[in-house]
């Protein structure tokens, strides 16, 4: 027997006790080098955290569990998704068109999630504090894992249908997906306490179930059990990103006053960042999703004004109000799917994905929904546009845009209060001028023009002659689009789609 | 009713994305490694530049001194993407939680020398802090890196070390029958006692490396096969002559761990040193630095668990790094 185990009884550490055995433990403050040098992201953003030892982990999960879950997550997902490729169940969906919403997330929204991967290293390696930094670590393989399991499932419906086939590709060079690579540029070149008030707490905590709940309930209306099943398989692993993000806020606010300025500012920019971007998921919600969970206003009122005025109700005891023009999109609400959805049927030839006028039946539903604008302002364009295209002049817009210097979004959206004037701003910096969309987009330009001033704007990229060429048509094959653009009408999809549905007919007899 | 869906022909349009497809040459289908990893990350058309170092993009190749006509060459010959790598690692802590089981469980460490527990306790446990250091360092190359197939191996070693360093402190509960004493003073130990301060500098230099891919080499490859060669190569399995079984059994997952991560990093070496013959000469040089370095830090840590046996195991370790380098074409 030797003196270190002899007779002992087990001793079980209390979990929190262990837990911080197996995490803050491991730091030490290095000497042979600075610790400024260590971590040099830490402070120059201006955040000052006196005590990181103040940090309370919300979840206490140590790698072995860490592996130990996700493996069985993986193991459930992957033999969903081998037997939907197995049994064709993209034959299952409602109609074709749906697949028009999986090739916006694939091309716009998974190389966020790589980004935030890559994002979510740099937190995890700059956070100054074990406890965050672990976390942050965590996170960072789970936006791997959101990316990966999001190209192997589109992976099948790209062997079917257009629209997946250069998804990276069209995600840095496609004018409208330049909306979202600018808005995930931006976190990742903020600091490390920006970037989680971008990411970890506007976006994952504040603005998440608008738009990773409308693409996944999208999904389960609409017969895509693959992409449904991801989005379940990846709800445990938001649930801790959206708990990370909200402990981040409250430990800044908590740390210093100082801080809470700061903090209010960025919650500011990117709450406004994030309502531009989400734009494209109202279009989708109202437009795209054959058969429909509910609208965007109806969305935005229940996630955003109930559930986002209770929370901000809640930061209010650390001096935080609701985001600056937080009302602005509320109003906006009424509105904006209805304008992104003109823009890209206009500009559609130039686009990655089809689009098609409503139907009756869908321009019925609108009217319900949006009974104080769609008659008034929205359906008389499409009907016009329906006119056209009986008349074999289907309306496409050979001009190209202006963008909002710092959403790049084409300056289509009209002034508050007044949905038949385009609203119009713009900022002199060193001696030029700069345009956007709204009065949100012109105060984080103001705020820091050196940054908005570098933007890689699709559109004057494109006059500069830095997009293939001078034509169009040049512009579309450095793009790489092969039938994946035009009305949905004319297109392979559709094409498809009928000779699978005469298929099923003539077997079902 | 149950449509017989045989009957319809459905037919694929392609059967890869076309960036896979024009890397291959040809439109086959192609493996979810490949199709996780290559050219996810964005190379071009970068908005704005970082806040806190604006010379360089987002991503960019320049914050090296390698130099690789294709980044991708620097596949992980694992082929490890986010699933397979956790599934591996659970699998390989499935086994080692049976082996804790049964340590804990049959007493076992009451078969062992008391001795050579005290020098586990007294020089293995504290070097949770080592696999720590190496922990951050692969976090700094997950962001700072150029190109998925290295940055996502990369993080898989950020977690890995992570995992690491907690299993080496629950081999520290299981000696102090979990009541946190054997880990309480390890910090305090790790920056204060003298036979570390050798190897701390080591870590903490690392730490500070501008250039990701000498960091990438320095700890995967130069520091740990020293360290680890000495500690789990060596010092351990020689521990079993003195009825260290169960302690080895402790540290299994980190034997097999370290024949994993050898696979990858040997892989990225050796590809990026066939490269060029600029590339073969600067890893050899930062090869030879970091080799020299950790040599002699770890001798006190080799005379604390090998006394009279440390000088010739150090040898021996650093001439199997040398032949794998050599292997690599990095010597």
């Amino acid at each position: 027997m030797n003196a270190i185990n002899s007779g002992a009884s087990k001793k079980r550490l209390p979990l929190k006790e262990k837990y911080r055995h197996l995490t803050r433990g491991l730091h030490w403050d290095t000497t042979y080098q600075p610790m400024n040098k260590v971590f040099p992201h830490a402070a120059y953003e201006g955040i000052k955290i006196h005590d990181w030892d103040k940090w309370e982990d919300p979840f206490r999960l140590t790698m072995d569990a860490y592996w130990k879950f996700q493996a069985e997550k993986e193991r459930k997902l992957y033999a969903v998704l081998d037997t939907f490729a197995q049994n064709n169940g993209q034959t299952n969906f409602t109609d074709a068109r749906y697949v028009n919403t999986m090739k916006l997330f694939l091309t716009g929204v998974s190389p966020l999630e790589y980004m935030a991967h890559r994002g979510f290293g740099h937190a995890g390696r700059q956070m100054a504090g074990v406890g965050p930094r672990v976390a942050c670590q965590m996170q960072s393989l789970d936006e791997l894992r959101h990316v990966q399991t999001q190209i192997h499932t589109m992976s099948h419906l790209n062997k079917y249908f257009s629209g997946f086939h250069e998804f990276p590709h069209l995600h840095s060079r496609m004018w409208y997906l330049s909306v979202p690579k600018s808005f995930f540029d931006d976190a990742v070149t903020a600091g490390p306490f920006e970037f989680m008030t971008a990411i970890g707490f506007s976006f994952e905590y504040v603005l998440t179930n608008l738009l990773f709940v409308p693409f996944m309930s999208g999904a389960a209306y609409n017969g895509d059990m693959a992409t449904m099943t991801f989005g379940f398989s990846a709800q445990s692993d938001e649930a801790r990103h959206m708990t990370l993000g909200l402990e981040v806020i409250k430990f800044m606010l908590e740390q210093d006053e100082q801080n809470v300025p700061i903090v209010q500012k960025w919650i500011d920019k990117w709450f406004w960042r994030g309502h531009r971007m989400l734009g494209l998921v109202a279009m989708m919600m109202d437009y795209m999703l054959p058969k429909r969970i509910m609208s965007w206003k109806e969305a935005w009122s229940m996630y955003f004004t109930e559930a986002g005025g209770a929370l901000f109700a809640d930061l209010a005891r650390y001096g935080i109000r609701l985001p600056k023009y937080a009302e602005v999109a509320t109003a906006e609400a009424d509105h904006i799917s209805h304008q992104n959805w003109a823009i890209f049927y206009q500009y559609t030839h130039a686009a990655g994905f089809h689009t098609w006028l409503p139907s009756d039946e869908e321009m019925d539903w609108l009217s319900a929904k949006y009974p104080d604008t769609f008659d008034k302002y929205y359906r008389p364009r499409f009907d016009l546009w329906r006119e056209m295209e009986k008349e074999g002049k289907r309306f496409y817009n050979m001009g190209l845009p202006q963008l909002c210097s710092t959403c790049q979004i084409p300056m289509g959206y009209t002034e508050p209060g007044d949905p038949t004037s385009i609203a119009f701003r713009s900022s002199k910096y060193n001696g030029d001028t700069y345009h956007f969309c709204s009065d949100g987009c012109k105060d984080i330009f103001d705020n820091e023009p050196e940054k908005f001033s570098q933007a890689w704007l699709p559109v004057h990229q494109i006059f500069q002659g830095n997009c293939g060429g001078a034509t169009m048509e040049d512009v579309l094959k450095w793009y790489k689009l092969d039938g994946d653009n035009m009305d949905y009408a004319q297109s392979l999809d559709k094409k498809m789609w009928d000779e699978w549905q005469a298929g099923k007919n003539r077997v079902s007899g | 009713m149950q449509l017989d869906l045989k009957t319809i022909e459905v037919k694929q349009r392609r059967q890869t994305f076309g960036h896979i497809a024009r890397r291959f040459g040809t439109d086959r289908p192609a493996s979810r490694y490949e199709e996780g990893t290559y050219d996810v990350q964005a190379v071009e058309h970068f908005h704005y530049r970082p806040t806190w170092d604006p010379r360089f993009q987002i991503f960019d190749p320049n914050k090296t001194r390698v130099k690789m006509t294709d980044w991708y060459a620097l596949t992980d010959v694992r082929q490890y993407y986010y699933a397979t790598y956790n599934i591996a690692r659970a699998r390989m802590y499935e086994a080692v939680e049976r082996n804790f089981d049964l340590v804990e469980r049959a007493n076992l460490l009451d078969t062992v020398d008391p001795k050579w527990l005290a020098k586990i306790r007294d020089v293995l446990v504290p070097l949770r802090h080592y696999e720590w250091g190496a922990n951050i360092v692969n976090a700094g190359i997950t962001y700072d890196g150029y190109g998925t197939a290295i940055t996502q191996a990369a993080c898989f070693a950020m977690a890995d070390r992570l995992g690491l360093a907690q299993l080496i402190s629950r081999i520290g509960l299981t000696l102090d029958n979990g009541d946190g004493t054997s880990l309480d003073g390890t910090a305090a130990r790790w920056t204060g006692e003298a036979k570390f301060q050798g190897l701390r500098r080591v870590v903490e230099d690392m730490l500070v490396v501008d250039d990701w891919f000498e960091a990438l080499l320095a700890q995967n490859f130069a520091v740990d096969g020293i360290v680890h060669g000495l500690v789990y190569g060596a010092a351990i399995p020689a521990g079993n002559a003195l009825g260290g079984t169960p302690v080895s059994l402790m540290c299994e997952f980190i034997a097999e761990w370290r024949t994993d991560s050898a696979k990858w990093i040997d892989g990225v070496l050796k590809a990026a040193a066939k490269d060029s013959p600029e590339n073969a000469a600067l890893l050899a040089g930062w090869y030879r630095t970091w080799r020299d370095r950790a040599l002699e830090a770890v001798k006190p840590l080799a005379e604390g668990l090998m006394d009279g046996a440390a000088a010739s195991a150090l040898a021996e370790v650093a001439a199997q790094l040398d032949a794998r380098a050599a292997r690599l074409g990095i010597a």
